[in-house]
Order: C-alpha cells, then structure tokens, then sequence
C-alpha cells in the first residue's frame, strides 16, 4: 500500500458517499412530489382542521421541503426513519423484523453461486469457440433473457410439482431443524442462483477473454508453454482484477433479482415489505427501504471499483 | 481465414441481397418478432374468445380442443388472454423506449458534437442517475404516482434514458473526432445539422441493436412491476399481470402460470437471437 493507492480508494469512497447523497435527494423528491397532504389523507374527511394541523405539526408538514429533508436524513442517519403511516408501528422496528432474513438469503446465494460462477466463467474462456463454449453461452443467454419469475416458475415445476423434492413455498417462523432450513431455502437460493450465475459466468468469461488476447499472453504460448500453465500463471494474475469487478457488478444485480424471488416464493424478507409498501404508499417505509437496497447496490459498485484499483499492480508499485 | 473472408466480402458486394447472410438463429429471432408485433397489432380479432368471457366451468383447466392452452383461475381463456395482452406488454415497452432513445440519443449527440461544458454537465448527471437501480426508480416514482399506462411508459422511459444517453454519445464522439465533421463545424454549420447530417446517419446501424437491447430491458421491467402488481392494471393486463393473476395455480403446475412466462420469454429470447447475429456493421458494445 503507498500514498497514491489510498488517495485513489479514499476518493472512490468519497464518490459513492457524494452518489448516496445525490440518491437521498432522488428518493425523498421522488415520494414527495405528490399532490395532496397526507395528513388529510390519514385522518380521513371528518377531521377536524385543528386535528389536521396538529398533525401536520408533529409530521414537520408545516415546514419547506428541505428542512424536512434534513429532519428524514437526520432520523435516517441514526437509525430512526419514522412511523410507518399504515399502522404506526416503527419504521427501524419492521425493517429490522425482515432485513436479516433478505441478508442471509443473499448472502446464501453469494456463497453458492460464486465459486460455479467463476469455473464455468473461466473454463468457457480457456476452451473458447469449443462445443462446451458454445453450450454454456447460449444457456446464459437464455437465462438472462427471461423473467426472474419465468426461472422460479420452472424451478417450482420441476423440483416442486414433478419430483416432490420442496415445497413450492418458503415460510421462515421461529427455530427450524437443519433439514427445514435447508428445504425453506433451497427453491428461492436455487432460482437466484440461476439468474446470477449466468450474469457473473458471462461477465468472467469476457473478462478472461480479454487477458488471454494480451501480446504477453501469446508470448508464453509461442514459448512453448503448456495450455494450463499459460492460464494459470500468465494470464490469471492479471485477470483478478476484472474478474472480481465481474463478480462485485454481479452481485449489485442481486437484490433487484432477489425482489421478485422473494415474492414469488412467499419468502418474508424486505421485499415483502417493500411492494406492501408501495402499494399502501405507505411513504417513510417507501423511503427507507428504498435508502437500504441503493445503498447496498452503491456499496457493491464501489467494490467493484476497488477491487479493480487494488488488483493493478500498475498502481500499486507506482 | 482473411483470404476466405476477403472472398465472402466480395462475393457479399457483387450480391444485390446481402439479407441472406442473417444465420438461422437470427432468422429464427426474425420470425419469432414478426409473429408477436402481428399479434401486438391484430391480437384481439384472431383471439378464439372474448377477453373477459368465462368459457370454463373450472379454473385452472387443463389443455382442451376449444382451449388450446387451458383455462386461468376464472375459467377465461389463456390463449385469448395472452394474445390480447401482447399489445400492453409490447406497446408499453415499445413506447418506453421510443421515447428514451429519442431524448437519450438526441442529449447524447447534442453531448458528443458541442462537447465542452454541455458535455460534462450531461454526462455527470446522467452518470448519477444510472447509480439508482432500476427497479428501485420504478418503485419509489409508482408509489408517489401510482400505476397507470402512462407513468409506467414515463417511468420506464427515465429509467432507459441515462443508458441509452451513454452509447449514444460514445457513439456520436467516434463519428465527431473524424474529418468530415470537422470540415462541417468549420464550414460554420450549427448543433442540429451536425448531429442530424453527419453523425446520425453514420451511427445509424449500432443504434437500432441499441434499439433492441433496451426494448428487452423494457419488457423485463414491465413484466417484473405487472408481476408485483405494480404495472398493468385490472381490467388490463399484460403477460406479466396474468402470470401474477393465476400464481395460485402455481404448486399444480397450471398452464395459465407457465405459457404467459413463456410468452414473455420467446419474445425477449427472440431480440436477443436477432441482435447477436446481426452482421458486424450493426454491432454496437453492449452494456446497460
């Protein structure tokens, strides 16, 4: 580590911070622009306009924009993004009901489908143009093509329905043994790690291809040096670096994809919560969730972005 | 190898029809277009039953001679509504992304050919708008708005914009740093007939495999918010409303589920097949 490679990770991060906040303006103008006071709206047509202005008083409603802006940044920041206007209930206290249950089927679906990722990825680039190649890029075409719910709804059809192996739906309530563990999870993590695997196999392989067109990369085959030798020592090194922004750019795809997994197998995670949301417009609860998937999704971005500055021996040893 | 292609080349010149070198994946992705824009366009008068019409006396029906693919929770026909929801799945995505290319391509030239201060003021903003994810966009602006056909084709429109801003104008940028523009500028011609004599009609090819791609992101899209029931709204529905309208049917394996799925897959399976066998002239990166 040198003066030069902290310079560059500490802007990146600084960049993502700035980003996030740019996404918080995004997200509070984009569910306040509505029309219409949603203290009227939640106390119905008969409430009085002293109970209308109360109200709008301890909702800071009374107040321009940006004050309230502030006021939700600063709640958001400490951990307390407000009630929730559908049933009162604290909004850090919902999220923290579910928000462990989206992070581990995540992080499931990380562990699992990485390493397959990654050999199918590389495999495919080393025998390029070959039969394997072939197969395996049009299968991830195939699988990046289609609908999340389209994987999901085979998965259930096949493992679910034909074979009998899982039930078609996850329900998570108090302890479980390993064995229903592993039922609950096994349809959701299988799906997801269907829809990632292709994205990261095809982003790897690309990557891997690149490396292998290098003139250092031909050299070593010139010199006579073996096929898995010429992979393994000359060109991965210097395809780590791409290979895990493939990997980081993957994963930020993995909670848009896991919104639609997680409805679909009745799975209660944040997204649940999420659409319940929306569809209430059910606005802090919007707000919130909506700050905790960018954020992960910039996080992972900024990753990505690291990796690939700290894997360049370039600037490294400059 | 370069001889054979040189030879190709050639012979691919002295042919008046050069549409017969699209391989048959690409032909197959063709057809497969064709076939559902027909049915966008004519969907309801060659559907065998009325939309709304309960024509089973069960629901979730299996396969049968007057219901070729079976019957949905209410005993209506699936094949009629899949048919008839062509025209909201395909006319939504479709005019979500006229309408993104239109401001994204034409702020993406404006970027490429004034370049300067226009440009980086453009591309900084764009740039940020790509960093919220897409679903997320779509999801904060429905919950404020709520679902009709026309926020969802705006919404989906700003969501393609920032993505479609960038190829173009990395498309654009190549054209502009080439001599004949420069002639252009110096001749003292203005912005608009920069970009729309000189650099469009040399980016033209690249640009309509664009075209494509962002329309099978739009599908998607729209097919994951209709599958949230946060898209196509009843009476309407789209393919992926009648996926979620018969999801019940789901643990049996029904058909109503299943065929809308697969609808919405040969469709985007179909761009895909046609864009990578495109020729190479046609050929743009392809990124999001």
């Amino acid at each position: 580590m040198n003066i030069a490679l902290v310079r560059l990770v500490a802007i990146r991060i600084a960049l993502a911070l700035l980003t996030l906040g740019f996404v918080s303006v995004a997200v509070f103008v984009g569910t306040e622009i509505l029309p219409g006071d949603v203290a009227e709206a939640l106390l119905g047509q008969n409430a009085t306009p002293e109970a209308v202005a109360g109200l709008r008083t301890v909702l800071h409603l009374d107040q321009p924009a940006y004050v309230r802006y502030f006021l939700w940044l600063g709640g958001l920041v400490i951990g307390d993004p407000g009630r929730s206007l559908v049933n009162g209930v604290r909004v850090a206290e919902l999220i923290s009901s579910r928000l462990p249950n989206s992070l581990m089927l995540a992080s499931v679906t990380a562990v699992v489908c990485v390493p397959i990722a990654l050999v199918l990825g590389i495999t495919s680039a080393i025998w390029r143009g070959s039969v394997y190649d072939r197969v395996a890029s049009f299968l991830t075409m195939l699988v990046v093509a289609v609908p999340e719910f389209f994987i999901a709804t085979l998965c259930v059809i096949i493992f679910a329905v034909r074979l009998r192996w899982f039930p078609a739906l996850s329900y998570a309530t108090g302890i479980v043994s390993l064995d229903q563990f592993f039922r609950m999870f096994a349809l959701p993590v299988f799906t997801l790690c269907c829809v990632m695997t292709a994205q990261m196999m095809r982003m790897t392989r690309a990557a891997v291809i690149d490396t292998l067109r290098s003139s250092y990369v031909e050299m070593a085959v010139l010199k006579g040096a073996r096929p898995i030798r010429v992979v393994l020592t000359h060109a991965l090194p210097n395809a780590i670096g791409p290979i895990a922004n493939a990997v980081a750019l993957s994963l930020s795809f993995l909670l848009g994809g896991a919104i639609v997994v997680e409805i679909i197998f009745n799975y209660p995670g944040l997204a649940r919560l999420l659409i319940d949301a929306v569809s209430t417009r059910d606005m802090p609860l919007v707000q919130a969730c909506a700050m905790i998937y960018c954020a992960a999704y910039l996080f992972m971005m900024m990753l990505a972005d690291i990796a690939g500055i700290l894997s360049n021996p370039r600037l490294r040893y400059r | 190898m370069s001889a054979q292609d040189s030879i190709s080349a050639v012979e691919a010149s002295a042919l008046p029809r050069r549409r017969s070198q699209l391989p048959l994946a690409g032909m197959i992705g063709a057809v497969i277009i064709a076939f559902w824009v027909l049915m966008a366009l004519i969907g309801p008068y060659v559907a065998p039953h009325q939309v709304g019409a309960l024509v089973d006396n069960d629901g979730f029906g299996r396969m049968q001679w007057a219901l070729p693919l079976g019957s949905d929770y209410l005993g209506r026909d699936v094949l009629s509504r899949i048919l008839i929801g062509a025209r909201y799945s395909i006319g939504v995505a479709a005019a979500a992304t006229f309408l993104a290319i239109f401001m994204g391509g034409t702020l993406g030239m404006l970027a490429a050919v004034s370049r300067g201060l226009i440009d980086m003021a453009l591309s900084r903003f764009f740039d940020a708008l790509i960093s919220i994810p897409s679903k997320m966009s779509a999801l904060v602006v429905i919950a404020a708005l709520g679902s009709s056909i026309s926020v969802l084709i705006g919404t989906i429109a700003v969501i393609l914009t920032p993505g479609a801003f960038r190829t173009w104008r990395a498309l654009a940028v190549n054209v502009n740093a080439l001599d004949f523009v420069e002639v252009a500028r110096a001749r003292g011609e203005g912005a608009g007939y920069l970009i729309r004599e000189e650099v469009l009609p040399n980016i033209a090819g690249p640009v309509l495999t664009d075209f494509g791609l962002r329309f099978v992101f739009a599908v998607l899209l729209l097919s994951s918010l209709s599958f949230l029931g946060l898209g196509v709204q009843p009476p309407n529905a789209d393919w992926g409303s009648l996926v979620r309208e018969n999801i019940d049917g789901l643990a049996d394996g029904a058909l109503a589920v299943v065929m809308p799925a697969v609808a919405i897959a040969t469709l985007t399976i179909g761009v895909n097949l046609l864009i990578d066998n495109l020729p190479g002239r046609w050929s743009s990166s392809r990124e999001h």
